[in-house]
């Protein structure tokens, strides 16, 4: 067991971190503030080769592995959560999805372009009565000679309008229940394929959120991604691999949060001296830290695991559980130790505790996650 | 085309203090880097190669750790990489260490050789010149713009108040100033690629055609007699005039220092 960073990982990390400082720090509280989408700094990772990380140099991608790409999630996370769920949601999902369910000309068509950056990516599956039971989709896809007619809508969507290529679930056969979804790969621009209004968020405010509507939008025959009736098999085994992209980003938050509160009691002075000569803080830290290294090696643990091509889905689970859980505590214990200072935007900490609150809700709820691990326990 | 570009593996002097008592760098613990002067210089041969076409290979001479420093040039997009290392380069000077660069740089097929103007620990901007003396081709230092045209080299050359545009045929050296571009971030996959797919190769003194004499701490006829922090220098002076007085009063200044 070697817990230390390969070489070349340990190098990307550090190309992460130069590039989350240089270009995407600078943007975070502008984006945030306005709800306006980094579309520079996307180019710029796409120039880059982050948005392809871990696909194969084949079809444009790093051809590198999930480390690397948890790596890159996490840095970014440590300065501006929007820049890292943009990055994940095209990554793990949108890409993600085509990349493992694809068939080659699927794959040569679509996850190209998302590889390469060209193109950016998103992965619809949330309907307003369809989050955790997925059973519940409405939209519907019909096959009508060579292509299949969608009609219905997805809710809360990343990347939407933003995205160019959704991969997006609809019911097949209703009476099947889960297994009448099935996926499909629709193109923005696609006619009958509109989007609704951006929504207002607690954070990730400059990431895109957005309703998708179908109505008598067809598509090619052959954008059925994965066989029909699979789509519930497609969209599991996809949020699997998303969850521990959220892990990264609940980890990168957390850490980012204790970084700014470690700069900050050593500047703030009460009753004479810093208030990192209080014991109170120095155990916070100490507490900040402790949970925040437990959660990098359950993230790092459940990529490997990925990488090995081992089963994942319950290290995924845990990873995700236990560092959306971190993010929302060290961040909420940062803002406190930055007392009156952490409640104002100009320091940071308040703007990461509003977007770790999303970690214990997205790709998978903390609840299902504690379905999932407790399944495979009394399994 | 191919170009060379040496680089040098520095300590991140944004994050180096001086001993007080001995007066050198404290380098223990101290994040290294590519010297900011070569990266320029490697990002121009880059440039090159994407506009034109070239062979890009890199070349250090350091301490093993020094790898890191190439695999990140690789990284970036450099073809071939090369360390000159063994312990009888140790303590080099300027002109030791000009010498056995040269010296292995003739091993090696090159029309244009760049280097960063000079390293931030040692600032002495010796090296790249004296490559160029020692191989008998022309140098043009301080280039803040650089094109090939046919079988010659443009560059922009800075100096304090002016600039020159000097053109020399290749083979020839110049020696390249941050400040002539933004390079390049590396990518993840050429990053994986420079450990996995790519060699460094090692250069130790039995491959590196230089004389004894001309190598290593016994053939550097530099002698450091005595180093120390920079002296703070005195205190600005606040001038407490209205707008039209100050303004006079720096002119004054200015003339009576001869800078105007």
């Amino acid at each position: 067991m070697d817990f230390t960073l390969s070489k070349e990982h340990a190098m990307a990390q550090q190309l992460f971190r130069d590039f989350a400082h240089r270009e995407v720090e600078p943007l975070a509280q502008e984006v945030d503030e306005f709800h306006r989408f980094p579309r520079e700094t996307v180019d710029k990772m796409a120039r880059c080769g982050m948005l392809g990380i871990p696909f194969a140099k084949e079809y444009g991608g790093q051809g590198c592995d999930t480390l690397a790409y948890v790596l890159a999630v996490e840095e970014m996370a440590k300065v501006c959560g929007t820049t890292s769920v943009i990055l994940s949601a095209h990554t793990s999902l949108g890409a993600g999805a085509i990349d493992r369910f694809g068939t080659a000309d699927q794959k040569k068509k679509y996850l190209t372009p998302l590889a390469t950056g060209e193109k950016l990516g998103a992965f619809a599956l949330t309907e307003p009565e369809a989050g955790t039971d997925a059973a519940g989709q409405q939209t519907k896809a019909v096959l009508d000679g060579d292509e299949w007619v969608i009609n219905g809508s997805k809710i809360f969507i990343t990347n939407a309008g933003e995205a160019d290529i959704y991969v997006v679930f609809a019911m097949t056969d209703k009476a099947q229940g889960t297994r009448g979804i099935s996926a499909f790969i629709v193109e923005k621009g696609t006619p009958g394929f509109e989007f609704g209004l951006p929504e207002k968020k607690m954070g990730i405010r400059g990431s895109s959120t957005r309703e998708l509507i179908f109505i008598d939008c067809r598509i090619p025959k052959e954008n059925l991604l994965g066989r029909e009736g699979k789509g519930f098999g497609v969209a599991m085994g996809t949020l699997d691999g998303g969850r521990i992209g959220i892990a990264a980003q609940a980890l990168g938050l957390a850490e980012g949060a204790l970084d700014k509160a470690v700069a900050y009691v050593k500047e703030r002075k009460q009753f004479g001296r810093p208030i990192a000569k209080f014991q109170n803080t120095q155990f916070q830290l100490a507490d900040m830290k402790c949970e925040i290294e437990a959660t990098r090696w359950m993230v790092y643990h459940a990529a490997a695991t990925k990488d090995a091509g081992q089963p994942y889905t319950v290290e995924a689970a845990l990873a995700k559980l236990k560092a959306a859980n971190v993010a929302s505590d060290v961040t909420r214990r940062a803002v406190q130790l930055l007392g009156g200072y952490g409640y104002i935007q100009e320091y940071d900490v308040e703007r990461m505790m509003r977007d770790a609150k999303i970690t214990e809700i997205y790709e998978g709820t903390s609840e299902v996650q504690r379905m999932v691990i407790s399944g495979a326990l009394l399994k | 085309m191919n170009i060379v570009v040496c680089i040098k593996q520095v300590p991140d002097t944004n994050e180096v203090r001086i001993d007080p008592v001995r007066g050198t760098l404290i380098r223990e613990g101290v994040p290294t880097i590519m010297n900011p002067d070569d990266k320029a210089g490697l990002e121009a041969a880059l440039r090159l190669k994407d506009e034109m076409g070239a062979k890009v290979s890199v070349i250090s001479m350091g301490p093993m750790q020094a790898d890191l420093v190439l695999r990140e040039a690789l990284a970036m997009g450099a073809d071939e990489a090369y360390l000159v290392t063994d312990r009888a380069f140790g303590g080099a000077d300027t002109w030791a260490t000009s010498c056995t660069l040269a010296a292995a740089i003739s091993k090696m097929d090159y029309d244009l050789i760049i280097t960063g103007r000079q390293a931030i620990d040692g600032d002495t901007a010796q090296v790249g010149p004296e490559i160029a003396e020692h191989l008998q081709i022309p140098n043009i230092s301080y280039a803040e713009a650089v094109r090939v045209e046919g079988d010659e080299v443009v560059v922009k050359r800075q100096y304090e108040d002016r600039y020159h545009t000097v053109r020399a045929k290749m083979p020839a050296l110049l020696t390249a100033l941050s400040e002539l571009n933004d390079p390049r971030y590396m990518t993840p996959g050429g990053i994986f690629d420079a450990f996995r797919e790519k060699t460094v190769t090692i250069w130790t003194r039995a491959d590196v055609p230089v004389d004894d004499g001309n190598i290593g701490l016994n053939g550097s006829p530099t002698r450091v007699f005595r180093s120390f922090p920079k002296t703070v220098k005195a205190p600005g002076m606040k001038i407490e005039e209205g707008v039209d007085e100050s303004v006079q009063f720096v002119m004054d200044k200015l003339r009576e220092k001869y800078i105007l």
